[in-house]
């Protein structure tokens, strides 16, 4: 065989190693998606979303922790949404290359290597002990705030540096200030990517359930919680509780499948927004 | 005309709303050096007590863990090894996989594909974990089980490869970034030489993506490293050093996780768990060194 | 200062020069600029034009390795003094840059931008500032009807007149234009040319420009660049037909550049 031939069989069986590995992926996330969906539609109804779990959960819906997850998000976002943009703003705005900002760089990116279980650590000792919150809705979600600041950082960082700098040049030379530049030019244009980033970082802490599970997840809560210091449920531990803890397998068989599908379709929902508008963003201000 | 020597011009920021607005940017983003300050501490401060009551080597080399006994046997090997063992199967099985796809993505797939593929991979990359490891205790345990034979499905090979596809989604969407980002030209100059295909993603473009691809890598191991409810609902819960792939094991961050709910706060096995989440912070933060220390060299 | 050039003089550099870091790059500048005439500043790229420019509006404070030295009045103050209040100066000294920069807003809220961080919020006032700043860029027939409209939406001629608008809002006495129709075709460049000339009436133009015809065709005065040195300043008119610098020859007759 001549070597041209040679290498025109090589790259004929590489290309189809390469298309297989699509195909493969593509037939097991259909082979699962259907079985997902054969055992979990039949518990789906507007009554699963809106009855609380009833007979040690072997029936009734899954309202109680599908608004725990909710409230969770709420509180997590309602605290790591100003820090984190504003500290996202100090990186793109005003650092210096001194060594304050080089160890805030590192702090970041470090936390956000940290694994979630470890954040659950930290909230447990810190939130529920410490500070004497104890184990509810407030500890939870200052957990998970801690959990998404490094993301919010970067995407706000990102965002901010995104902003041409012909804008600021621009405001400055009309005589504005940097406070003036910030609020008036590159905040509003900064805005719709910050947003686009949030909803992504919304979609991965509503899965997240290491760090809720000693800080505030409780396994049965007989109401939504009323305040920050009551317990919550919440779909994913909830999810964990149904399967590795149920008391009848085949009751709460069709529930645990249904409480998936919801928290597939509640998680890839909000991403899939994030990413949609995030590239139609690109696409316009690429043109 | 007189000469006005003016020296070094400091920034025109000179109104007041700038110099509050500075120094109170500054102060709340302190926050970010404060969580990190925090997390040690608190981590050090709970975690340390356990080294009253055993030598630092009984704990990392002992191989009994039994933390509820009196008196409790802390040896922490097995759940490093398993750690290590678990992080180690997904790897070997995520990466080729997610790097073929990335290939796939970047490099063959027809522009439709392409974008479709590129989308699909960084939502699968949203899946949370607690999905995955329903599918490996409900789905792949048990046919595992059968294949194998084995008494249960719930061990090291098979949260591997649940592992491994949870992995795989952020792999493959980063290193299909790197090879995108690779610039047309030398693609073309490949080709105008006569290169196949296979021979320019082989000799151009993955080398030229190859920061990238580590970095992807690095990151996907990080997280098999670090997650918690695959492995707690899929790896088999048994704190032994494993010696076959069948074998059950629990690896740091499933310990953690099921025994916290269960230990009284401050005493010993409090403490040990703590511990163990401070060496499973050292093998992380040893991961995002290599991965910074890296990074550093590609840009000198 | 060469004698043809009367009096009245609105900006006076003496003596100016600038480091970057420890690179000089502008030596002993002096020359003076007459109120209500258009000086375009020519020469090489990187001959130090641009630069000179943006001291004008203390925009150089931008950059941290920039010192400076010398003395540059504007009507009588001398900006350069570590007292000046920058803010208010660059106010009176606009500017319009090379690639037409308008904010992502409205056409409206563009203009209308300096006048209210000047404090001018009251919606009728407003409106006759944005009219008579659109009329005087030469723009308000175009865009009267579309106020409201994304000013990145317009074309990149009108999107410079539109930026010109914009800076003569906060009613400058001085106007710095930088290279301003390099990004525009031919068409977009003769209208804006035109505008230039009306703008001498009320404002003092200084125009830095690559472009020797259009040097000649807009200002009243030149001054040719060269290494960061000023060469020659002269009438353009003079400057065209008898330079005396052997290097503006040189540059003039194409040798160069």
């Amino acid at each position: 065989m001549t070597r041209t031939v040679t290498r025109k069989i090589s790259d004929r069986v590489m290309t189809l190693i390469f298309c297989s590995s699509g195909l493969f992926l593509t037939a097991v996330l259909i082979l699962i998606g259907a079985f997902l969906w054969c055992e979990g539609s039949p518990a789906l109804s507007l009554d699963f979303l809106t009855d609380a779990p009833k007979d040690g959960m072997t029936a009734g819906g899954i309202y109680t922790p599908l608004m725990g997850t909710i409230q969770l998000l709420f509180v997590a976002m309602f605290f790591t949404l100003p820090i984190g943009i504003i500290t996202g703003l100090y990186f793109a705005e005003y650092s210096k290359d001194n060594f304050l900002t080089k160890v805030l760089r590192v702090s970041v990116r470090s936390l956000a290597g940290v694994p979630s279980v470890i954040f659950g650590l930290f909230g447990l000792s810190m939130f529920v002990i410490f500070m004497h919150f104890g184990s509810c809705l407030l500890s939870a979600g200052l957990t998970l705030a801690c959990l998404s600041l490094p993301l919010i950082v970067t995407v706000s960082e990102q965002a901010f540096l995104a902003v041409p700098q012909d804008y600021r040049d621009a405001s400055y030379a009309l005589g504005a200030t940097k406070c003036q530049t910030i609020f008036k030019v590159v905040l509003p244009s900064a805005a719709s990517t910050i947003i686009t980033g949030t909803i992504l970082a919304i979609g991965r802490v509503a899965g997240e359930t290491a760090p809720i599970m000693f800080t505030g997840a409780a396994y049965y809560a007989p109401e939504v919680a009323r305040s920050l210091f009551s317990q919550v449920m919440a779909l994913p531990y909830h999810i964990y509780v149904l399967a590795t803890s149920s008391t009848d397998l085949e009751a709460t068989r069709p529930i645990q499948y249904g409480a998936i599908l919801v928290l597939i379709f509640l998680v890839l929902g909000t991403s899939a927004i994030g990413v949609i508008a995030r590239l139609k963003l690109a696409a316009r201000e690429g043109k | 005309m007189k000469l006005n020597k003016i020296g070094h011009l400091k920034g025109s920021f000179e109104s007041n709303g700038d110099n509050v607005m500075q120094h109170t940017v500054f102060a709340v983003s302190l926050t970010g050096i404060l969580l990190m300050v925090f997390l040690l501490l608190f981590l050090f401060a709970n975690g340390l007590p356990v080294l009253k009551d055993m030598s630092i080597k009984r704990i990392i080399f002992g191989v009994d863990w039994y933390p509820m006994e009196e008196p409790p046997a802390l040896g922490m090997l097995p759940l490093i090894v398993a750690t290590l063992a678990v992080t180690l199967m997904s790897s070997i099985i995520a990466l080729p996989v997610a790097i073929a796809l990335a290939v796939f993505t970047s490099e063959v797939a027809p522009k439709k594909t392409r974008e479709f593929f590129k989308v699909l991979l960084e939502l699968l990359g949203f899946v949370p974990s607690i999905v995955l490891g329903f599918i490996g205790m409900m789905l792949l345990a048990p046919y595992m089980q059968d294949v194998f034979g084995v008494a249960s499905g719930l061990n090291l090979l098979t949260s591997s490869i649940i592992l491994g596809f949870l992995i795989i989604p952020t792999v493959a969407s980063l290193s299909e970034e790197a090879l995108s980002s690779v610039s047309h030209e030398l693609r073309e100059a490949s080709f105008a030489l006569g290169a196949t295909r296979w021979e320019t993603i082989r000799k151009v473009v993955v080398p030229f993506a190859l920061p990238g691809i580590s970095a992807a890598v690095l990151l996907g191991v990080m997280r098999a490293l670090g997650e918690t409810m695959v492995v707690l609902m899929v790896s088999g819960g048994a704190a032994i050093v494993p010696h076959s792939l069948t074998d059950p094991v629990r690896p740091l961050t499933s310990t953690i996780a099921a025994e916290m709910g269960e230990t009284p706060v401050g005493s010993v096995h409090y403490h040990a768990l703590f511990f163990a989440g401070l060496i499973l912070l050292i093998m992380t933060l040893a991961i995002n060194l290599i991965s910074y220390w890296i990074e550093r060299r590609r840009v000198n | 200062m060469p004698e043809n050039i009367t009096a009245d003089v609105l900006i006076d550099t003496a003596d100016l020069n600038l480091f970057y870091g420890k690179r000089h790059t502008l030596h002993g500048i002096t020359f003076a600029m007459s109120r209500n005439t258009v000086t375009a500043l020519i020469g090489p790229s990187g001959c130090g034009k641009s630069t000179y420019l943006r001291c004008l509006n203390r925009m150089n404070d931008f950059i941290p390795s920039v010192s400076i030295t010398g003395h540059i009045e504007i009507n009588g103050e001398n900006i350069l003094a570590p007292e000046t209040d920058v803010i208010a100066l660059r106010r009176k000294v606009g500017m319009v840059f090379q690639k037409p920069n308008p904010f992502p807003m409205s056409i409206y809220e563009n203009v209308a931008y300096g006048p209210r961080l000047n404090g001018i919020n009251k919606h009728g006032d407003l409106d006759e500032i944005v009219e008579n700043s659109l009329k005087g860029a030469a723009i308000w027939d175009e865009v009267k009807d579309k106020l409201d409209s994304s000013g990145t939406g317009l074309s990149g001629g009108q999107q410079q007149r539109l930026c010109i608008a914009r800076a003569i809002a906060t009613q400058p006495s001085v106007l710095l234009m930088d290279e301003p129709t390099s990004a525009l075709d031919p068409m977009a460049t003769a209208r804006v040319e035109e505008l230039i000339r009306e703008l001498k009436d009320k404002y003092t133009v200084v125009i830095v420009t690559h472009n020797m015809q259009q040097a000649a065709r807009v200002s009243d005065n030149t001054a040719f660049f060269l290494l960061g040195e000023l060469i020659e300043y002269n009438k353009t008119s003079r400057m065209f037909t008898a330079p005396t610098d052997h290097r503006t020859i040189d540059y003039i007759s194409g040798r160069f550049g």
